[in-house]
């Protein structure tokens, strides 16, 4: 029995703080986590299937042009090649976060370096792969491909762009204004498990173990790719490890593996090389920002404007949302943004960590710090001058907003010193040292998801969606979101996850995981316990129910009479969407040392300051938080795709070369988690974390490099050669 | 990966016989050739393996030095005791390189035989003079922010990119070579070629010679630095680095021995740098003369222009440091 919650009102009843079980919220370990440390939690590869035959992608070495011949005979005498696979239905680029279409298909067409062009599928991965670079592929090469975002006329995102009164007078007028351009290099998910698929053949059944993080979107992808009924294909993702937005869509391997195991009549495997998923799933877009600030000779702001150019392959809808947050973070009454989209020959562009904000907010952020400075008042003070009542462009209220909150107790726990500010103040043997500032934003995703509850005669209960867990504890949540609403313990819980054949969620991705499958979970627990209340005779509000008992002593096995009782949670965001402006936001606090003769930047110290609604486990989200802070880190310092000018091939195409931060780059992170129950944004009053963490932080290192040493960069990331260009002697 | 032969040489005359075979390479931690041989930029028929040849241990010499075997570990010889208190420089630049995995199965010898780290060096789908002679260098108009200021060629502008070996040339310690020729000794800073027109040649080694250790001379004492620059604090190589033995008496430069990295094809060592320092007392401007000797020819390629400043800032930085410590 499914029951079907559309939610059009805030929900402030707060249902789930009158459990009392008393387990939501609390610090548990990831249930999973046991079984990954100790390798035998499998990942999309490491399933044994019977005589499973191995394929490697062949990816082309043109720009531009067409194959006009792929010499099958040249590898097929290799020892143990068995086939070689061109079909028309291949994919040849990733498919964007809920596309729920087939990415582009036909390998024929070349329309950037390194895409797939064939699958080469042999007895061994070492025989496929040497084979895959074997093969004798012949082009038609088109010259000129565009490779320079700056040097083609780019494409206008319209329904991003926002003029609001006359923002060019109101910087002319302005007592303080700000006219700065940033840019940010691309970056690479740089998941740890490379993207790969199992796929099996049951007459004209298929069974695909793979690594992806939205199912529902994904079987309908995969579906599309092949030509098929989505009824006659299961996906199967238990664990993965890692996603960052690079497995919200079907990758190549994906299509692959299918076609090539029903073409040679056997379950194939493909997987991705480390250097092929950095060169054919998705990068993020490179930006080039320009904000405009106009304030008050105290601060205010008049005028907002951000305009942004990303850039993407001819044929993809996504565009970097860079100015997702700057819609409505600040006020000012004059507001021009604008998103305009350069069509280049490199890889496909798509969502990585925080598609957005993750780039866009350490510009808008290090603009405020510039301005700060001219206006000179303290940049935590200039922040919160300038939270808007309501969101400045709609006629909208906020559904909550903890900037403020955030600011404060962040400074607090910092030790924020608000005195007078100026750069090169400390100095300790070759280290300047400084600190710096951010506010934090990303906005509130959620979605439509169901999964089944079942209170299982015994006393214990089972969850049942294909929601994914990518690393951030969905698993246990959900354990202790059934647990407080049934009053059991988290371990009398089974979760089970990533089967299309269970209920379907919105799966990970755009920090929407847990509020939108929690609330699902939340309404088939809630109907369970109308059920049970019944049974008691009292009414669901007067129920009370822990380790496994009512209050009044009567034990769950009991009530359920042997009989097991199964709902399934359907929840729907409805008008609720349309009312609000909902989002997460925070504060980031940096302390860093800059060495005066090299350049080089080292974080000392830093603290986040987050609000998102009800916290579910307060480990699994400061572990969310201290990951988005790590990856900050990256932003601000290290992280660049480096892509060649005469191909637009991606030269760093692996760990050793693209520079995450490493563990000592990362110092002690302190977490502050600022809790509140946000009634609009989910029934259980939950918004997204895990991108939060990331959106902003790389501004507060850029402002305490400009606070340590007085380079004031405006490129990130701020590498030793950028930041000695910038120094002052 | 193409299909290889893999054989345990039993001894070194026949690690020798096998090698000297076109298309044999010796794996010693295999931590670099394994990489480069996934990638097809490495395609050896057979590997001889060359860890059971007993020229794994560090040992003391007659004269008071430290003889490093080949097939040591980089661990093993960076914790070594004696490395330790007698050659910190050592120490410190090989714990400055990689990271604690990789350094446990990477070898001596294979450290000094490591390959560049150029992006189309490893892509076997760009050009590359190096890898295919003859096709063209794709880094000298292309992304060339780790490659070479000094030494380059118009060839080749490739890095070496080893720490370890920086740290060697500053000490002055020499290699030992094993081969059906018999046994030589080559001193460190010449066992690295300059690219010149055959980039491919990176090293003395002829077909057939295995390197069966490292010896350094007795140690020196003095102040013993290993700066090595970099956008991430490990895992990352060299953007530039510096080794430095230095001592001053009376005030003044009694020796300075230095040595740089991420330069060049080679460790860089310019013998006219040290001079320029000797008999005389600190200061900044006798820094700045010995980082416009070292640097007179140098160039850049665009991307790794920065590279010139950044030399003569850490140059600087490793200087005071030393001085402040020496004095
Ligand atoms: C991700 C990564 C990061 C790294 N970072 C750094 C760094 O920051 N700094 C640094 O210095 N190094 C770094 N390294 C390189 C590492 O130090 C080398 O890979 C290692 O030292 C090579 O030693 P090996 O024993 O594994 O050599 P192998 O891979 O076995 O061999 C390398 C080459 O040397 C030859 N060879 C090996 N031994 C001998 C011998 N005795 N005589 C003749 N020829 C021989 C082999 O034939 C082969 O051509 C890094 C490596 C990786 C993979
Ligand atoms: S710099 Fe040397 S190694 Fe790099 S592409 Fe040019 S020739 Fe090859």
């Amino acid at each position: 029995m499914t029951v079907h919650f559309k939610q059009d009102e805030p929900d402030n009843s707060n249902r789930l703080d009158g459990m009392k079980q008393g387990v939501l919220g609390k610090p548990l370990p990831r249930i999973e986590g046991l079984a990954k440390v100790t390798g035998t939690a499998p990942y999309a590869a490491e399933y044994h299937i019977d005589d499973c035959a191995e394929g490697v992608l062949v990816t082309s070495t043109i720009t531009r042009g067409e194959v006009t011949s792929v010499d099958r005979a040249s590898v097929l005498s290799m020892p143990g090649v068995i086939a070689v696979v061109d079909d028309e239905k291949l994919c040849t680029r990733a498919a964007q976060g809920t596309a729920n279409e087939a990415p582009m298909q036909g390998p024929g067409q070349v329309c950037y370096w390194g895409q797939p062009i064939a699958l080469v599928v042999a007895e061994t991965f070492e025989q496929a792969r040497d084979a895959a670079k074997h093969l004798k592929v012949e082009y038609r090469e088109e010259n000129g491909a565009a490779l320079d975002p700056n040097a083609v006329e780019p494409e206008e995102q319209e329904d991003e762009t926002v003029h609001q009164g006359d923002l060019a007078h109101a910087m002319a007028k302005a007592a303080h204004s700000v006219d700065v351009t940033y840019t940010t290099k691309g970056h690479a998910s740089a998941a740890m498990e490379p993207h790969a698929a199992i796929a099996q053949w049951d007459g004209d059944k298929l069974t695909v173990h793979a690594s992806l993080q939205m199912l529902n979107y994904n079987i309908t992808e995969l579906a599309d790719a092949l030509d098929m009924e989505e009824e006659n294909i299961r996906l199967i993702s238990r664990f993965v490890g890692g996603g960052f937005g690079s497995k919200l869509g079907i990758s190549e391997e994906v299509v692959a593996a299918a076609l090539a195991a029903k073409q040679i009549g056997r379950p194939v495997r493909v997987v991705q090389s480390r250097q092929q998923v950095f060169q054919t799933v998705m990068r993020r877009s490179e930006t080039t920002q320009r904000l405009r600030l106009a304030a008050d000779s105290d601060g205010k702001l008049t005028g907002f404007g951000h305009e942004a150019l990303v850039s993407n392959l001819p044929g993809e809808s996504f565009a970097e949302p860079v100015l997702q947050s700057s819609h409505f973070l600040y006020g000012g009454e004059n507001r021009e943004l604008m998103l305009k989209v350069a069509r280049i020959h490199r890889m496909t562009a798509g969502s990585v960590r925080a598609p957005g904000e993750a780039v866009g907010m350490p510009a808008l952020e290090g603009a405020m710090d510039v301005l700060a400075e001219k206006v000179g008042i303290d940049p935590v003070e200039l922040r919160l001058r300038n939270i808007p009542e309501q969101d400045p462009e709609e006629d909208l209220p906020f559904s909550s907003h903890k900037l403020a909150d955030c600011l404060k107790q962040g400074a607090e726990a910092f030790g924020w010193d608000n005195g007078p500010r100026k750069p090169r103040q400390r100095r300790e043997g070759e280290w300047w040292i400084g600190t710096g500032m951010a506010s934090a934003a990303r906005v509130h995703n959620i979605a439509e998801a169901k999964a089944r509850v079942t209170l299982k005669a015994d006393g214990t209960a089972l969850v049942e969606t294909d929601m994914t867990d990518i690393g951030t504890g969905t698993y246990t949540i959900l354990a202790q979101i059934a647990g407080e609403m049934l009053g059991l313990d988290p371990e009398q819980v089974l979760v089970e996850l990533g089967d299309t054949r269970h209920p379907r969620g919105p799966g990970s991705g755009g920090s929407w995981g847990a509020a939108s499958i929690g609330s699902a979970v939340y309404v088939a627990c809630k109907v369970i316990r109308e059920e049970l209340a019944k049974k008691v005779g009292i009414s669901e509000e007067e129920l009370e129910l822990s380790e496994g008992k009512t209050a009044t002593g009567e034990s769950l096995t009991d009530l359920l009479e042997g009989n097991d009782l199964a709902r399934e949670g359907h929840y729907e965001p409805g008008d609720i969407e349309d009312d609000y402006t909902a989002s997460g936001f925070g504060a980031f606090f940096a302390e860093v040392r800059v060495n005066h003769y090299t350049g080089e930047t080292r974080v000392e110290r830093m603290l986040g300051a987050f609000g998102f609604g009800r916290v579910l486990n307060a480990k699994t989200a400061r572990s969310q938080c201290i990951g988005g802070i790590t990856w900050s880190i990256g932003v601000a310092l290290t992280e660049a795709l480096e892509f060649d000018p005469r191909d637009g091939h991606l030269v760093n195409c692996d760990l050793a070369e693209y520079h995450v931060p490493v563990h000592r780059d990362v110092p002690d992170l302190e977490v502050v988690l600022v809790e509140e129950r946000d009634g609009a944004a989910s029934p259980i009053q939950a918004k997204g974390i895990g991108e939060l963490g990331m959106c902003g932080g790389a501004a507060a290192i850029a402002n305490a490099i400009y606070n340590a040493c007085g380079a004031r960069l405006y490129d990130y990331p701020m590498t030793p050669d950028r930041v000695l260009a910038a120094m002052p002697d | 990966m193409r299909p290889f032969q893999y054989t345990r040489a039993p001894s070194l005359a026949e690690a020798s016989d096998m090698t000297a075979g076109e298309d044999t390479l010796a794996i010693a931690g295999g931590t670099n050739l394994l990489d480069l041989m996934k990638l097809q930029v490495e395609t050896p028929g057979q590997l001889a393996d060359i860890n059971r040849l007993g020229i794994a241990d560090v040992e003391d010499t007659d004269d008071g030095g430290l003889r490093l075997g080949a097939l040591a570990t980089n661990t093993e010889t960076a914790v070594h005791q004696r490395v330790r208190a007698d050659y910190p420089v050592l120490s410190r630049a090989i714990l400055a390189g990689a990271t604690q995995q990789l350094r446990n199965k990477a070898t001596n010898g294979g450290n000094l035989c490591q390959r560049t780290r150029c992006f189309y060096f490893t892509n076997i789908d760009q050009p590359c003079n190096k890898r295919e002679p003859g096709t063209g260098c794709g880094a000298i108009d292309g992304i060339a922010k780790l490659h070479a200021v000094l030494g380059t060629s118009d060839q080749c502008i490739a890095t070496y990119p080893g720490d370890m070996a920086v740290a060697l040339s500053a000490l002055g310690a020499t290699v030992q070579i094993s081969g059906d020729k018999g046994e030589r000794s080559v001193p460190v800073r010449d066992f690295h070629l300059l690219p010149g027109d055959t980039p491919w040649i990176e090293n003395v080694l002829e077909a057939g010679e295995i390197i069966t250790g490292i010896t350094l001379p007795p140690p020196v004492g003095g102040t013993q630095i290993y700066r090595k620059v970099r956008e991430r604090s490990s895992y990352a190589f060299a953007l530039v680095s510096v080794a430095a033995i230095v001592e001053l008496k009376d005030g003044k430069f009694s020796r300075a021995d230095l040595a740089f990295g991420g330069l060049a094809h080679k460790p860089w060592h310019d013998p006219r740098v040290g001079e320029a320092l000797l008999g005389q007392p600190p200061s900044d401007a006798l820094f700045d003369k010995a980082a416009n000797i070292l640097l007179e020819d140098a160039r850049g390629f665009g991307e790794n222009d920065f590279k010139i400043p950044l030399t003569r800032r850490t140059l600087h930085a490793v200087l005071v440091q030393a001085t402040e410590k020496a004095a």
